[in-house]
């Protein structure tokens, strides 16, 4: 605070009785009848963002006690009566839970393996753009994908893959029978993970660029009095300067494992690909929302945010032991 | 400047050539339907339409455009997108301003009400269980209530006004004025970028939006067009209509899906390029100071 120098000795005297405290006491040393005196404008201001976040963060939060408790449509959102552990030993024993676990555990993995690097190696090759206005351009355009709706998304995937789209006829050019992606399960998770790379690569770019944009130029230039060659130079500088960049990243996409692109599967699958398509989430819909089976799939769900609970705190442990990089 | 080497011209040819591809393999779909939204039913259905319409015409959009269904889609859009902003910007401005005061008590409380909401969530069920008991259904609050507050947006907001200089508040209210009058008068009048920014922020990511409006409104009368265009993909996607018979019907619905996509993005392409800079500034803020 500027004005902290005028603080000599803060009123003792009875909270009270007193006059409207000085603004400059430090909050630490304000009393909460001071503060609220004072600051009750800033307070009020406050009252309707934190009904906000009560009713529609935290009591949600609490709403998942239904997954023990039975749940009757119309009744209470916390559930009529406790029945245990009824919905996970339900969802346990089901075969389908266990099909959709496998398929999300692959789409985590695959999504990770791909959308991961390639915005590091996009930004990297960028970074290697000497003509500023080229590199704006190609920034801008690969940026593009991120701000359609993800409904358009899907409707250009499944445009391009059509039996009458341009990959299809790429694929009679070359004397290929036409195939229909969108209807077949072995195809589901190359479409989705490609087409996630193909929305999110050039977005990812940003903050690497940022912190590539950090980098000491000294650092290169003894890099290269010490002989390092271009390619050393990346090895030894570029690629050591982006990693704390780079594992707060890993760490939010490892968190984020579970919960696979639920919106994008919702509107990429049908029946059909259930086999290799349906995850987790999406079948926590079908059975929660879908067949009104509110507590069994209340149960899943929070099955579900409990990996990923222990996926992103794992995650954030093992980078801080050993690159010193958490996000807390 | 020391000489590039010849290896390093070599690889920056490759690099070239790789960002080229990236610009293309990323342009190409767009390129794609707007080509195929103008050409004729046959052409698309032999496969012929590439880069440019094949046997140009504007029936499809006559039909969409003769589409009362579509229009409405399209004005809930524009009212959902509306109200759910100004609800928004609201609820971000003032509690950004409040998150601001650094001498407030218990500020640190009131930022990890927000912040712990960033990395827990409810889930889907007890959401839903919430909206439904609330008796939201089909009413636009459904949309605009549980989706007010972006905890990223208000912690870029939050940022901002942390910038601001504090003498001036404080010139205010040796003048006379309420925190309230502080904020309208002085506070907002100086964010106009961070406002701007924010309603941009906002206003796409409400147009964008499709799921909400899926679980929430029953009735087909007050679906926002991204739903509609997803009933559409989903009507393509079941195989409900690819017998032989109705394959002329289905192809008609695959020149609709294009325009109607076109449609949906447009207002997004057309202010992209006006715009997308102060997104990238925005998440950088927001990476920096969350």
């Amino acid at each position: 605070m500027s004005t902290s120098a005028m603080t000599g000795s803060p009123p003792r005297t009875e909270p009270a009785q007193d006059p409207p405290p000085p603004r400059d006491i430090p909050s630490g040393r304000r009393t909460w009848r001071q503060a609220l005196r004072r600051d009750w404008q800033v307070y009020s201001l406050a009252l309707l963002p934190i009904l906000f976040f009560l009713v529609f963060r935290y009591l949600p939060m609490i709403g998942n006690v239904i997954a023990f408790r039975r749940f009757q449509p119309g009744g209470s959102i916390l559930g009529e009566d406790w029945v245990g552990l009824r919905y996970v030993d339900m969802f346990l024993s089901d075969p389908a839970f266990w099909q959709v676990f496998r398929n999300t555990l692959w789409m985590g993995f695959l999504t990770l393996l791909f959308c991961f690097p390639v915005p590091i190696v996009l930004a990297l090759l960028l970074n290697e753009v000497r003509r500023t206005a080229l590199k704006r351009f190609v920034q801008s355009v690969s940026y593009l994908p991120h701000f359609l709706s993800i409904v358009i998304v899907a409707g250009i995937t499944m445009q391009i893959l059509a039996s009458d789209g341009p990959v299809n006829h790429v694929l009679a050019t070359f004397g290929h029978d036409p195939i229909r992606f969108i209807q077949e399960p072995e195809w589901f998770r190359t479409i989705y993970v490609g087409s996630e790379v193909w929305q999110t690569a050039g977005w990812g770019t940003i903050l690497y660029l940022a912190a590539l944009s950090t980098i000491d130029d000294d650092l290169y230039e003894a890099a290269r009095i010490d002989g390092a060659n271009r390619w050393q130079q990346t090895w030894h500088v570029t690629l050591p300067g982006i990693r704390p960049t780079m594992m707060t990243l890993l760490i939010l996409n490892i968190g984020t494992f579970m919960a696979v692109g639920f919106e994008k599967i919702m509107l990429l699958y049908n029946p059909l690909t259930y086999p290799t398509a349906d995850v987790v989430s999406t079948y926590l819909y079908r059975t929660g929302i879908e067949s009104n089976s509110f507590s069994y799939a209340a149960a899943i769900g929070l099955f579900e945010a409990v990996i990923g609970l222990v996926l992103i705190t794992s995650a954030n442990q093992m980078s801080r032991k050993t690159v010193g990089t958490s996000l807390w | 400047m020391n000489r590039p080497t010849r290896g390093y011209r070599v690889f920056q040819g490759v690099n070239g050539v790789i960002l080229t591809l990236v610009v293309v393999v990323t342009l190409y779909p767009f390129v794609n339907i707007v080509a195929r939204s103008f050409s004729g039913e046959r052409q698309i259905r032999a496969g012929e339409v590439t880069l440019w319409p094949k046997g140009f015409n504007l029936t499809t959009y006559r039909i969409v455009f003769g589409d009362g269904a579509f229009w409405r889609s399209y004005g809930n859009t524009v009212l959902y997108t509306v109200v759910s902003t100004i609800v928004a910007m609201t609820l971000t401005t003032i509690y950004a301003y409040v998150l601001s005061k650094k001498d407030l008590r218990g500020r640190g409380a009131l930022i990890g009400i927000a912040v712990f909401t960033m990395f827990f969530s409810g889930g889907l069920i007890p959401n839903y269980v919430l909206i439904t008991s609330l008796g939201m259904k089909n009413s636009i609050w459904a949309i605009a209530l549980p989706n007010a507050i972006s905890v990223f947006n208000l912690l870029v907001m939050k940022a901002f006004f942390e910038n601001m200089p504090a003498e001036l508040e404080e010139a205010a209210q040796i003048d006379g004025l309420s925190t309230y009058g502080i904020l309208w008068r002085i506070v907002l009048p100086l964010s106009k970028a961070v406002i701007a920014t924010m309603l941009l922020f906002y206003t796409v990511s409400f147009w964008n939006s499709w799921f909400s409006a899926f679980l929430y409104m029953d009735r087909t009368e007050l679906m926002p067009a991204t739903v509609y265009l997803r009933n559409l993909i989903a009507g393509a996607t079941t195989g409900s209509n690819a017998g032989a018979g109705t394959d002329q019907l289905s192809q008609a619905a695959a020149n609709i899906q294009s325009v109607t996509i076109v449609l949906t993005a447009l207002p997004i392409l057309a202010v992209y390029p006006f715009v997308q800079r102060y997104f990238v500034s925005g998440v950088m803020l927001g990476a920096v100071k969350g």
